[in-house]
Parts: C-alpha cells; structure tokens; sequence
C-alpha cells in the first residue's frame, strides 16, 4: 500500500478543467517524479495536496488518512512538507529562526502558549536546528537574515525548514527551476543525502537531468490527467509520452 | 408608503455623498493599488474651498449706517455689494454653488501636489505603510486647516432660492408629509452628474479605456509602452476634485468643521468594503444603499426595536459584509481577498 | 545584529527600571518631573507597550485599540462608584473587562488580515463610540462622561465600615492616596511589570511565531501552525494593556468619556509606536514619552512666549517669525505632530530606535576609521625611515 493514494481527483476553474480523474499511488520511501508541458497541471495537482485547493471530487488519502478538508496546518502536522516554486521562508528572521520556528512546531504542536519562556536557552531545539543548517551548509550564515540569501541559498533554506520537521512526505515543486548547473548538481546531492533517511518524496521537475538522477518512479501528466507511469527507463521510451509532452523529439 | 419613500429620499442625499468620497477612494485604490487615508481630508478641503469663497466673497467695508440717526453707528457691508448693488448680493448668495468653479482647480492641484509629492512613493511600500503615511497627511491637512478657520463649524447656507423643501407628495400623487429639502435635491441631482461624468468620462474616452485597462492589469498595460504613471497622476487629480466637489456642495447639509474628513473618511472606506475593493459601480451603488439603510435604521419605528441601531448599523453591514463576502458586493474575486 | 542573552536582558531591564523610578528627578531639569505629566509617560507606555505587541510583532494595524482603552476607564470608574475607591478591583475588572472586549472583537476581526484587519477594528471602534454616546448613555452617561458621585455606593467601602466624611473620597491603593507622586509610581510600577512581560513574550518561541507571522504567513501554515490562536492571542494580551491603560487614567482621574474610544485616538497610539520604533521593546516607551513631553511644552507655548523668544529680532521679523511659528505651537501642536509623523514614515520607518542605531553605528565607524587612518598615516612616517 502507498504511503499516498490519489483516487479520481478532479478540479475545474470556471469552464477549465485542470485536473481530470487524477490517479496516483506513491510507495513509501520512494522518489516519484510528476514530468509534464506546461499548464498540465502539475502545479494544480500540488496544491490540492496541501490544501491550498479543494478539489472538486475525488480522495487524496495519506497514511490512510483523508487530506481533505482539513488546514494547510493539519496536513503539515501529519508529516506533509512542501518546498515551494519560489522559495517561502521567513525573510525578515535569520536563518537560525527560519529553522527553528519549523523544528518548535514539529515538537510542540500547532499552538502552544509559552510566553514566558526563552526561545534562545531552548538547547534541543536550537541544536536540531543547528544540525540542520550545518547539513544543507548555511551554518555560517545562522545569523544573517534570510532575505538577503542568494535564490540557491534560499530554497536550502527552505529544504532545511521542511527536512528539520523529519516529515513523512516532502512534496517538492521545481526544487532547481533557475538555478546554474552547479547548483543543480549540489541540489540533486542533497536530495541524494536527505534519500537515505527514507522520507518518501514527489518531485515536480522539468529538468530531466534532474529527473533521471532521481527519482524512483515517474507520472507523466498532460492536459490535467496522468498519462502515462513507470520506472524513468520505461517513461524515456513510452512514445505517448513523446508523443504529448515532447510533441514527438526524442529525450 | 409614504413614510417609506420619504426614508427613502432622506438616504439619497446622503447616500449621493458616500457614492461621491467613496468613487474617489476607490478610484484611487483601483488605480494606483494605494490606500488613502487622506481622502477624508480632501472631502474637508472641498468643503473650505466654498468657505473661503464666501469669505473672499463677503470682505467688507466699514460704513456708516444711515438707518441709526442718534449717534455714529457703523454697519459691514461687502464691496460687491456696494460696487454692484443687487447683483453683488446675489453673487454671494450664489457662494456655495460658485465655489464649484474655484474648487475644481484647487482641488485638482492639491491632488497633482499630492500624488507627485508623497503618494507615488509610496507604490511600492506596504499597505500599512501606505495607510500610516496618508494618516500622518490627513493630520496635517486637518490641523492647518483649523489654524486658519478655528475649530468650530462654519454655517454656510444654501442660496435662498433653494432654501425651502420642495413638494415632492403633491407632485407624485402621495401625502403631504412626503417633503424634501430643495437643497438635498439639488445634492442628489448634483451627485448623479458628477458619477455619469465620471463613469462617462472612463467610459469614451481613450484615456479613461487606458485607466481601465490599468485597473486590470497594471503590468500589461505598462509594457504596451504606455506611461501609465503619468495617467495615474491624473486619475489622482481627478478623484481630488471629485471629493472636493461632494465636499463643497455639502456644507449646507453640515456645516463644515476641520474634522469632517476625519469623520468621513471611515464611513468612505466602510462604503468601499461593501462594494468592494477597486470597484466603481460598487461603491456608487453601495453608497446610496448605505445612505438608504441608515435613513430606515433612523425610524423611530426601527430604533424601538432595536435601539442604537441607527448608530452602528452602516459598521455592522460592513463588517458582516468582511466576513461572508470579503470582495464585497460588486468587487473582483482576488482583490485583497486572503 | 545585537544578539540578545539573558544577562544583556537582565541589564536592560535594571536599566528601565532605576530610569523610570527616577523620572522625577533626571526630567526636573527639562521641565517634565510633575506628577501629572509623570502619570501620563506611564500610562501611555503601557498603551503602547502594548500596542506594540500587536502591531510590532504581528504587524496588524489595529485602529480599534482605544476601544479597550475607553472600556478600561469606564469599568475602573463603576468599580470605583459600586465596589471600592481602591485601585486594586478598579484595575483588576479594567484589565479583565478590557480583555473579554478583546476576544470578541479580536476574533471577527482576525479572521481578515491586512487592510481589511485594519477597516473591521476601524469599524468596531467606531460602533463603540457611536454606541457609549448613544444608547448606553446609562452605562457611560453620554456625553457627560461617567463621573463619581457621593451617593455611590461603594459596597466594599461601606462594608468594612468606610463612609466618606466630606466629599468624595479619593481612589486608593491599601490607603495611599493615588494623586501626585505616589499615583506615578503606582503607574510606573505597572508599566515596569508590563515591559517586563512584553520583553518575556520578545524573547519566548511564542513571540518568534508572531514575529513569522508578520514575516511569512503562507510559509507559518506549511510549517503545521495556527496562525489564529496566536494573533488572537497577541490581540488579547494587547487589549488588555490597552484595558490597563485605560483603568489607570481613572486611578489618577476618576472619569471617563467616550471620545477616549473614538478611532483618532487609536491613531495616537499608532504615532507613539511608530515614532518611537516598531517592533522594538524600548521604541514604543520611547514614543509614548517624547510625544506626551511635547504634547506638554508645544501645547503651552502660545504668541507671547514666542514673542519672549524672538525679542532680539527687528520688529518686522520678530512678527514673522512668530506668525509662522505660531501655527505649530499651542493649538497647532498637532500639525507639529502630523510632520514629525509623516518624515519618521517616510525616511526613518524603524523610529528614533533606528536613528539612534544609526547614530551609534556611524560614531562607531568613524572611530574605526579614524584609528584605521592614524595606522595609516603612522606607517606613512615610518616608510621614509626604512
């Protein structure tokens, strides 16, 4: 059984429709990828993960347990994490805290009331944090604020504030869109490490370097539904693939 | 019925001058993406526009009165009057209307000034501090403005043709008690043609298509190569003087004092919430409806039930409005809506 | 960045207080030691401190705080007119009251964020004010303002056996009369406990998460947050400063009226804690202060002071100089305000916290530099010996 099972998803957007009959299966500690053109609906589909849309119909279930209908926060307090397209991180804190507000709510809940204690003497929870930027290699810039990072050092800062929450399922949208080439390279190591503690990840990727470094398994979407699936030596040679995302080139 | 149509006349004239701020602010608000705290002050300073012309109006010379014979007393009278008689008496019981002509440029200066001098750099900063930067601006207006006039209200009354209620019962077949104010009708009259002009003017002109397209999409329209900034100045203008204009024609309704853009400026925003962000029809529409529903909230019939009602019950709309349908009745989905 | 630890803390906090408890005598020199202008620095502060918390931390602009103020004063004035002239219930019922006002208006509220936060609080206060000159006319006596009586009862007065002997008694705190110098530091000590607190809520995880609120609200809900609970919570804690606040003006004046609720008012307090710096602990105080103290010698200032001051000059400018002057001192002292507001906005958005910093920091520099050029210059004597 999957860790995530998508059954019949659909979304409209006035006479749009965005999603139709989306199905999807992700096997726990696995890496699948979601390739597909521009405006299929990869973005959409994300978001309906996350709750940030409802679908029209269809069952989005997690661990067993529905994801829909309940708060972007409630689905992250059940080991949802998402990076997103552009990073989202705290810009006006520094480092240190970007990492440290994720780690205070994994232990302590979507609200807890301590006003009176001290956030900075809180030593589990800074050295968790601590530990985290060392790995994704932003401790040297701890203090600084996360505003003026480079785009790069941004989405590490955002992958750090998702992996410090030890999260069951990382959702991933475009996690090297914009960056070198070194960059990417760095990215995909890092995604590489962060595998072997066996969270379960969905990538959304055009970059199929990327892709084929990666990922376990890959969904092909096209015009809102999944077209076609299978291992990534599978997916290079499925012509329909070629045929609807490639407009008939080969990869 | 005719308790009904006379509430329903009492909330138009006031319901005219909430569609007329509330236009202005929303025009602005759509344009620019600015939150103007200082509009209320520029209603304010509309309103003293037409003070000062009643005060340039009537400066006076000092002469001696004819009409008291046993000793020397000495009576103000204009010098219009004493240069053109009749005519000069007229003029300055004509002040109110003929302010129109010297507001329109002051108050299109006044907003060029301002949108050249503060607001524009203010685009790019937050809301709040939009919001901060405009309240400071309204303080400031307000203050000067009592420096020179003092704080108490100025009476200024209406020309004495207009002076008197007109017959309104009579005229359309009701009773007696259907009256209504010449001068209210006068503003309701005024505040339609200034919201057809307005409307008319976005509407047919290339100008007013661009400022349109503006309010959709400022990017595309920018890349089009058109200079949009230098229309929005312009728009800015042009909500000034419409504020203005509500605010001059209303001194005879109440009598202004420095505080009334501050007064003004609440029940505005609560008229564009209802009709939604950056939507003009929305707040013409919601201004008269507001106006209509606190004239009914005023019934005595009403206030028995529910006392104070009358007091809170433009707030209480809005906020339940903010609540169920935050882009307000007739506002786009997405403005500011989270 | 100056880290904070618990000792710099411990520092600050001394510091704060010795200041405040000595306000009487470093302001005498500047004309601001009496007891009555004393009381209102505090009061004030704690307002602000409070508003602070809020504002400065979650970054929504509430417009409807003086609300919480007006509901504070009136509830310190009936439990003065039904309980006791002692302070304690006054403020104690203030507080609460205040609080209670808070969560039901903080949770409609809330449930919009920016501009529209901004409109709902504008609204409610609005609505508060309309009403307590309206319809509760009986609880707040309209216009009039709610005042004390000798006919109150004072339950608890009577009941341990306290009956005035002339006139109204004054309030009291376990006996000392809460007027002049003892009434400031009653208040004082009220707003060294409330600094203390906002400084506790600063620096705990609870106070990180409405700093991310302000920061990055989408990001705060990814990260498995409610966001509500803790705006809401933070709206509360700031209502009942503001509850305080209020119920303190009543301890030093035992009166209230409703345009302590009107939305002006709010704005007041939105000056101070822009002015002072936003989101920092000292920068509200700071405003509260420096606005109260002008307030104070702006307002006294009239045409004949300024004629004192410009004696020297020849009659034609003396008249021009105070004719110009004149429209910023006494009554015009707000449009001073209304200036000084809109340049802190404009080119200072941190206040006169951020001044100072940069103040600080560019002294610091030029010591740097300096030493950095007397190395210099020293090595340039030495090179022609070499």
């Amino acid at each position: 059984m999957g860790i995530l099972e998508v059954r019949d998803v659909n979304k409209s957007f006035g006479g749009l429709k965005a999603l139709n009959k989306v199905e999807l299966d992700v096997e726990e500690g696995s890496v699948h990828a979601i390739i597909g053109p521009n405006g299929a609906g990869k973005s959409t589909f994300l978001n309906c993960l996350v709750g940030l849309l409802i679908p029209d119909s269809g069952s989005v279930n997690f661990n067993g347990n529905s994801l829909l209908g309940i708060k972007p926060h409630e689905i992250n307090q059940a080991g949802v994490s998402r990076v997103f397209q552009t990073p989202e991180i705290f810009s006006d804190l520094s480092l240190l805290d970007n990492v440290v507000i994720p780690t205070l709510a994994s232990r302590d809940g979507a609200f807890k009331l301590n006003g009176w204690k001290r956030a900075d003497q809180d030593s589990e929870i800074i050295v968790r944090a601590e530990h985290m930027l060392e790995d994704v290699g932003l401790i040297d810039k701890r203090n600084m604020h996360a505003g003026s990072l480079s785009r790069g050092d941004k989405r590490r800062l955002e992958l750090a504030m998702c992996l410090v929450q030890n999260p069951k399922l990382l959702l991933l949208d475009e996690p090297t869109a914009g960056m070198s080439r070194a960059d990417t390279n760095n990215t995909i190591d890092l995604l590489k490490r962060i595998g072997e503690r066996g969270i379960t990840k969905v990538i959304i990727e055009h970059d199929m370097h990327v892709v084929f470094s990666l990922a376990d398994k890959v969904s092909v979407m096209a015009q809102g539904t999944v077209i076609a699936e299978g291992s990534p030596e599978g997916i290079k040679g499925d012509p329909r693939v070629q045929e609807a995302y490639l407009g008939g080139a080969h990869l | 019925m005719d308790a009904f149509v006379l509430q329903v006349l009492n909330g138009l004239d006031k319901g005219g001058s909430y569609a007329l701020i509330a236009l202005g602010l929303t025009l602005i608000f759509g344009t620019l993406g600015v939150v103007n705290f200082a509009h209320g002050a520029l209603f304010m300073l509309g309103a003293f526009c037409a003070v000062t012309l009643k005060k340039i109006l009537t400066i006076s010379k000092q002469v001696k009165d004819e009409s008291i014979t046993f000793f020397d007393a000495f009576k103000e009278v204009p010098y219009l009057e004493l240069w053109f008689g009749e005519t000069g008496t007229a003029i300055i019981d004509y002040a109110v209307p003929l302010s129109i002509l010297l507001a329109i440029p002051v108050m299109l200066l006044i907003g060029l000034a301002m949108e050249r001098g503060l607001i524009r750099f203010f685009y790019k900063r937050t809301h709040a501090e939009q919001i901060l930067v405009t309240f400071g601006l309204a303080i400031v207006l307000q203050e000067i403005v009592k420096a020179f006039f003092g704080a108490n209200p100025v009476p200024m009354p209406p020309p004495e043709l207009l002076t008197g209620s007109a017959d309104i019962g009579a005229a359309i077949g009701l009773g007696d008690s259907v009256i209504y104010p010449w001068w209210r009708l006068t503003y309701l009259l005024f505040a339609g043609i200034i919201i057809a002009a307005v409307f008319s003017f976005l509407q047919f002109t290339t100008f007013g298509m661009v400022v349109r397209a503006g309010m959709q999409d400022r990017e595309t329209v920018g890349l089009l190569g058109i200079n949009i900034e230098r229309r929005f100045t312009i728009v800015f203008g042009i909500a000034a003087v419409v504020s203005g204009l509500a605010g001059v024609m209303y001194t005879p309704i109440v009598p202004p004092d420095y505080h009334l853009g501050m007064d003004f400026l609440v029940l505005s925003f609560v008229v564009v919430v209802v009709g939604g962000m950056g939507s003009l029809g929305g707040a013409v529409t919601a201004g008269f409806l507001l106006g209509i529903l606190q004239s009914f909230a005023s019934m005595n019939e009403v206030k028995e039930i529910l006392p104070g009602i009358d007091q809170i019950i433009i707030f209480l709309v809005a906020v339940v409005i903010l609540l169920v349908r935050p882009r307000g009745l007739m506002g786009r989905k997405g403005v500011m809506e989270s | 960045m100056i880290t904070a630890t618990p000792r710099k803390d411990l520092l600050l906090m001394g510091i704060f207080t010795l200041a405040v408890l000595t306000m009487p005598i470093w302001l005498a020199p500047i004309g601001a030691s009496y007891p009555d202008l004393l009381q209102r620095f505090a009061i004030f502060g704690i307002f602000a401190i409070g508003f602070n918390i809020l504002f400065g931390l979650t970054g929504y602009l509430s417009f409807g705080h003086a609300a919480f103020l007006g509901v504070g004063s009136y509830t310190a004035v009936w439990s003065f007119k039904l309980l006791s002239m002692s302070v304690v219930p006054a403020v104690i019922f203030g507080v609460i009251t205040s609080g209670l006002f808070a969560v039901v208006i903080g949770y409609i509220s809330l449930r919009r964020s920016g501009i529209y936060f901004s409109i709902l609080t504008l609204a409610f206060a609005q609505m508060s004010y309309n009403l307590a000159y309206s319809v509760l006319t009986p609880i707040t006596n309209g216009e009039t303002g709610l005042q004390l009586s000798l006919n109150d009862p004072r339950a608890l007065d009577s009941l341990v056996g306290v009956t005035p002997t002339s006139g109204i008694p004054p309030t009291n705190f376990f006996g000392i009369e809460m007027s002049g110098y003892s009434g400031f530091y009653f208040c004082a000590i009220l707003m060294i406990i409330g600094f203390y607190i906002s400084m506790r809520i600063f620096r705990s995880p609870f106070g990180m998460m409405l700093r991310a609120v302000k920061s990055n609200s989408n990001r705060m809900s990814y990260t498995g947050l409610n966001m509500r609970p803790y705006t809401l919570t933070a709206f509360v804690i700031s209502g009942m400063y503001a509850g305080l606040a209020g119920s303190l003006m009543a301890v030093t004046d035992p009166l209230a009226g409703a345009e302590r609720m009107q939305w002006t008012a709010s704005g007041e307090v939105v000056l101070m804690t822009i002015l002072g710096g936003v989101g920092t602990l000292i920068g509200p105080v700071i405003g509260a202060g420096v606005i109260k103290y002008f307030e104070n010698i702006f307002s006294a200032i009239n045409e004949n002071v300024l004629h004192g001051i410009f004696d020297f000059l020849p009659e034609i400018l003396q008249d021009g100089a105070v004719a110009v002057l004149s429209l910023f001192v006494g009554e015009g002292w707000h449009l001073t305000l209304g200036m000084l507001f809109m340049l802190i906005v404009v080119f200072l958005p941190g206040g006169m916290v951020e001044g100072f910093t940069r103040i600080y920091s560019r002294i610091r520099n030029k010591n740097n530099k300096n030493n950095g050029e007397a190395g210099s210059v020293g090595s340039a004597e030495v090179q022609p010996g070499e």
